[in-house]
């Protein structure tokens, strides 16, 4: 009997918009600390590359209101999520323009400012590193030199000697034959730019350090278990006595995932007990000290038999992962077993570096590495179809990955709706029909994209939940994933009001604070929905089952015949039978002989995907189980470009994700759009500009442009595909970040249907157009 | 040096100490308590901190506190003093925002449109909202509740 759902797949009012829509939500900066609050400014470095000589902190430490000033002799040990290659403060040598030097924590901002600059540092300049491939050129001086003595996690390859802090590999089958065998061999070389998260709120910690000892961090993140570990394990203090509570975040993707500048508040907070103490970057701060997407230059080789097939397929990736690679390395190793798009492929070679740079760092950014990989992939499969006489959506279902087929680590494909979600795309944008523009000096353009991503998480990534009812039988659950906007507190509230028979009304779900929140790895990985929603729907039945028991208990019915509904228990044998919650799941029921049976409902729920595993052959990339599944997807653009100036407008876009089952069918759609229009921006306008010295020369959104309400197309399409995910709640996957993947390629794809020219460097700017529009060099045949 | 500044803020005359070069944003937000203007970029790129002076919209991270004396403040807070109003109605029903770190601005940079133009067609609408930027929506749900707003206007006010 296929199961009626009476809350899952139902369009909601989010839970949290009414805080929201009326100002009532809290960020961190909004919580009142009283007067005893002190703040940190921070010292940047001015220089990209430099050994660090000496820091003279003794005039700063002299101004009346200063209360501490930290450099990196208090804190000689290295952090990081992956790879620790990271100091809280340098000790000997800085590595990006704008790396903190030296904190300062005084009574008031103005204070610490003006005693940052009072502090005195003598720098040695050294060769300053700015693109991938200088990185790895002979002889290029070495950003990390003690890479080889670093903690780096067990499914990492650094290559001690370089400047390459991850290595991974996949040898799929055999290439040289497969190019051997194909009748059509497409190649292309392209570059992507660093570009900035740019969440409206900046980021913050407030940290303090209690006079017994406890460290409390109200910290703006999506990762407080994370960040509890590492601060725990750096401080050499236990687990319970740290505690980081996250309040709503104003903005994420990725860019406060792991752990950054909350170290440094940290630090300021230990030097001054008893006051909390808070960091807040600037806008300018937020470009340069939080961190970056990864830059890339990549090679891809595609080797086609005469039916389209794909044979064989070369992508060598060179990514700039920046000063640090302590959370960049994973999108290097994520990609590296994934840089094939959707498509099933017998012979496969990838090659992804991660290459140190004095680029600001990079680490998680919405897409994690997929958005970068997968232009040139998509760029190079419309030159394919072009030169092979295919029509470029037609290529695409023809190499379409269809489950149980191997991807590049050789695992089967889980099921999924790539055929169903290409033609929905081709069909909404209106494929193969050619569109003219009213103004003879504009042309209508299409262009399209296939994309899928998986989440990258280390194999034993968990999640876990409580919940606990009240006594009006309303609930409260606790998790630790973060609401970073995706809607995840509503997506949990319809799975457990789903298993519990309870109306959306009766639930709440609690933002974290390690302290009474249960364990969540991050909210990253677009993978909250899926293993954070299966340890809620296992805390439901945890909890189902205790009022199960406690009402056959006192009722003598046997609970195969309970169920739950309309927020009590029903009997199928019984139609007048119902007890609602709120009569008994805090009281319990009394019995005749008016003694009680049951007591206060809990439940609680696990989660861990016990199939993965992260240890392949460094080799080959083959041997192991390194991601749970895929999430594919097709997006769309309409362009009018004008012929004479460049200028581009996006008319329209569509784009169809399979996300196995939308909880929330409305908010699938927001994540679609909003994904779409931060993918417009990378594709169109976002560039992080760096001089020749590494100083970033747009860290403000004047010069670095995000998109406005008049620079998004009026026409947005968001389509829903539902192939459910086997081991998903109620069949669902992730779907969030994939959204922004299809956006950079559709562009370029756009541009060169429309006019012949190929841009291979993103953003596909209106300047780029118009300068290259007659020039051969960029000449594709249309 | 201290000021003593007098002014209306969200219907009750406040009084604060202030100096010459303290914004208006940190002056709401950390000695009134009023908080739901944000601050994101500090230089009025971004329309976060946004708030009325005497019904226009300002943006308060560049204004000197001093500028207001006497004059009169509406943050989000004072806005909805009898319940939420027809824009933040309609923004509730169109799951208008994501993060909501952009929401008090947007709110009061439509609140100012509607005032001075009831029912605005979308274009002039957009354009009104250019100047507050929103990263997680796409800028979707905020311009079909706004519609929303225009066409309940129209032939009313």
């Amino acid at each position: 009997m296929k199961e009626v759902l009476k809350v899952v797949g139902h369009n909601a009012v989010r839970l949290d918009i009414v805080e929201k829509v009326t100002g009532a939500a809290e960020y961190t900066d909004d919580l009142a600390f009283g007067p005893n609050l002190l703040h940190m400014a921070i010292l940047g470095s001015p220089y990209a590359h430099a050994e660090l000589i000496s820091i003279d902190t003794s005039e700063a430490k002299k101004l009346p209101g200063v209360k501490a000033v930290i450099t990196g002799e208090d804190y000689p040990e290295k952090f990081g999520l992956y790879l620790k290659d990271k100091s809280i403060f340098p000790v000997d040598r800085v590595r990006q323009v704008g790396e903190q030097v030296a904190g300062v924590v005084a009574t008031t901002y103005e204070i610490a400012k003006a005693a940052v600059k009072l502090i005195k540092v003598e720098y040695k300049e050294l060769p300053v590193i700015l693109d991938p491939y200088d990185s790895v050129a002979e002889g290029a001086v070495l950003i990390h030199p003690d890479l080889g003595n670093y903690v780096i996690e067990p499914w990492l390859e650094a290559q001690p000697g370089t400047n390459i802090g991850h290595l991974r590999r996949i040898r799929k089958g055999d290439i040289d034959k497969g190019f051997a065998e194909a009748d059509e061999i497409v190649e292309g070389e392209y570059k992507i730019p660093h570009v900035a998260h740019t969440c409206i709120e900046t980021h913050i910690s407030v940290s303090k350090f209690s006079l017994d000892g406890r460290l409390t961090m109200w910290n703006s993140t999506q990762s407080p278990h994370t960040q509890r570990n590492i601060m725990a394990v750096a401080l050499g203090m236990a687990h319970k006595d740290v505690r980081v509570v996250a309040p709503p975040i104003g903005g994420g993707f990725g860019g406060k995932a792991g752990i950054s500048m909350e170290v440094m508040a940290a630090a300021g907070a230990k030097s001054c007990p008893g006051h909390p103490v808070k960091l807040r970057w600037t806008r300018e701060e937020e470009f340069y000290n939080s961190s970056q997407r990864t830059g890339l230059r990549n090679k891809v080789k595609i080797g086609f038999k005469k039916n389209g097939k794909i044979i064989a397929f070369k992508h060598e990736m060179f990514w700039d992962v920046g000063a640090s690679a302590e959370y960049g390395s994973n999108v290097v190793n994520a990609t590296g077993f994934s840089a094939t798009g959707p498509y099933y492929i017998p012979n496969v070679y990838i090659d992804s570096k991660a290459c140190y740079t004095n680029n600001p760092t990079c680490s998680a950014y919405r897409g994690f590495g997929y958005s970068e990989f997968s232009f040139g992939i998509e760029s190079t499969m419309d030159k394919a179809a072009k030169i092979m006489g295919f029509d470029a959506v037609e290529l695409r279902r023809i190499n379409a990955i269809k489950e149980g087929e191997g991807v590049a680590y050789g695992v089967a494909m889980n099921p999924n709706g790539m055929i169903e979600c290409i033609d929905k795309v081709a069909e909404e944008i209106g494929w193969g029909i050619e569109e003219k523009s009213d103004d003879p000096n504009k042309i209508i353009a299409k262009g399209f994209a296939s994309v899928w991503k998986a989440p990258a998480m280390p194999a034993n990534e968990s999640s876990s939940a409580f919940i606990k009812f009240s006594e009006d039988g309303s609930i409260n659950i606790l998790v630790s994933g973060m609401d970073l906007g995706q809607g995840f507190l509503t997506a949990m509230a319809k799975i457990a009001a789903e298993v519990l028979g309870l109306t959306l009304d009766k639930v709440r779900v609690e933002l974290p604070d390690t302290d009474r929140n249960p364990y969540e790895w991050q909210t990253v990985a677009s993978h909250v929905t899926w293993s954070c929603g299966n340890a809620v729907k296992r805390a439901a039945i945890d909890a189902k089952n205790k009022i199960l028991d406690t009402v056959q208990r006192a009722h003598f019915i046997d609970k195969s015949q309970l169920y739950l509904e309309d927020n009590g228990v029903k009997c199928t044998t019984q139609d007048s039978f119902f007890i609602p919650f709120s009569d008994f799941v805090i009281t319990g029921i009394q019995t005749e002989h008016n003694t009680w049976v049951g007591g206060p409902i809990l439940g609680s729920g696990m989660f861990m995907p016990e199939y993965t595993n992260a240890m392949v052959d460094p080799k080959t990339g083959l041997g192991g189980h390194p991601m749970v599944h895929y999430t594919v997807g097709a997006g769309a653009v309409k362009v009018e470009i004008d012929k004479e100036t460049g200028r581009m407008k996006v008319l329209k876009m569509a784009e169809a994700f399979d996300l196995g089952k939308a909880i929330n069918p409305d908010l699938s759609k927001d994540q679609i759009n909003g994904g779409f229009v931060q993918g417009l921006g990378t594709a169109m306008w976002e560039e992080c500009i760096f001089d020749e010295k590494g100083k970033m020369l747009n860290d403000g959104f004047t010069d670095y442009k995000i998109p406005t309400i008049v620079d998004v197309p009026r026409d947005m399409k968001p389509i829903l595909v539902e192939v459910p995910q086997p081991d998903g709640p109620y069949g669902a996957r992730g779907h969030s970040e994939h959204t922004m993947i299809p956006v950079m390629p559709a562009i370029a794809n756009a541009v060169a249907n429309g006019l012949g020219v190929r841009i291979t460097d993103v953003p596909v700017t209106s300047e780029k157009i118009a300068m290259r529009m007659n020039d051969p060099k960029f000449k594709e045949e249309m | 040096m201290n000021h003593i500044l007098k002014f209306n803020l969200n219907g009750d005359a406040v009084e604060v100490a202030v100096k010459s070069n303290e914004k208006l944003l940190d002056v709401l937000r950390d000695k009134l308590g009023a908080v739901s203007a944000k601050f994101g970029c500090g230089v009025a790129e971004c329309g976060a901190c946004t708030v009325l002076i005497d019904g226009l919209s300002v943006r308060s991270c560049i204004t000197f506190a001093v500028e207001v004396e006497g004059k009169s403040i509406v943050t989000l807070e004072g806005l909805q003093a009898d319940g939420p109003t027809q824009i933040q109605k309609a923004f509730i029903k169109h799951n208008a925002f994501q993060c909501g770190f952009c929401a008090p601005g947007f709110i009061m940079a439509a609140t100012e449109l509607i005032e001075k133009n009831p029912s605005p067609d979308e274009e002039e609408m957009r354009h009104a909202l250019a100047g507050n930027l929103c990263r997680c929506t796409g800028y979707q749900n905020i311009v079909d509740a706004m519609n929303e707003v225009a066409e309940d206007n129209k032939g009313g006010k």
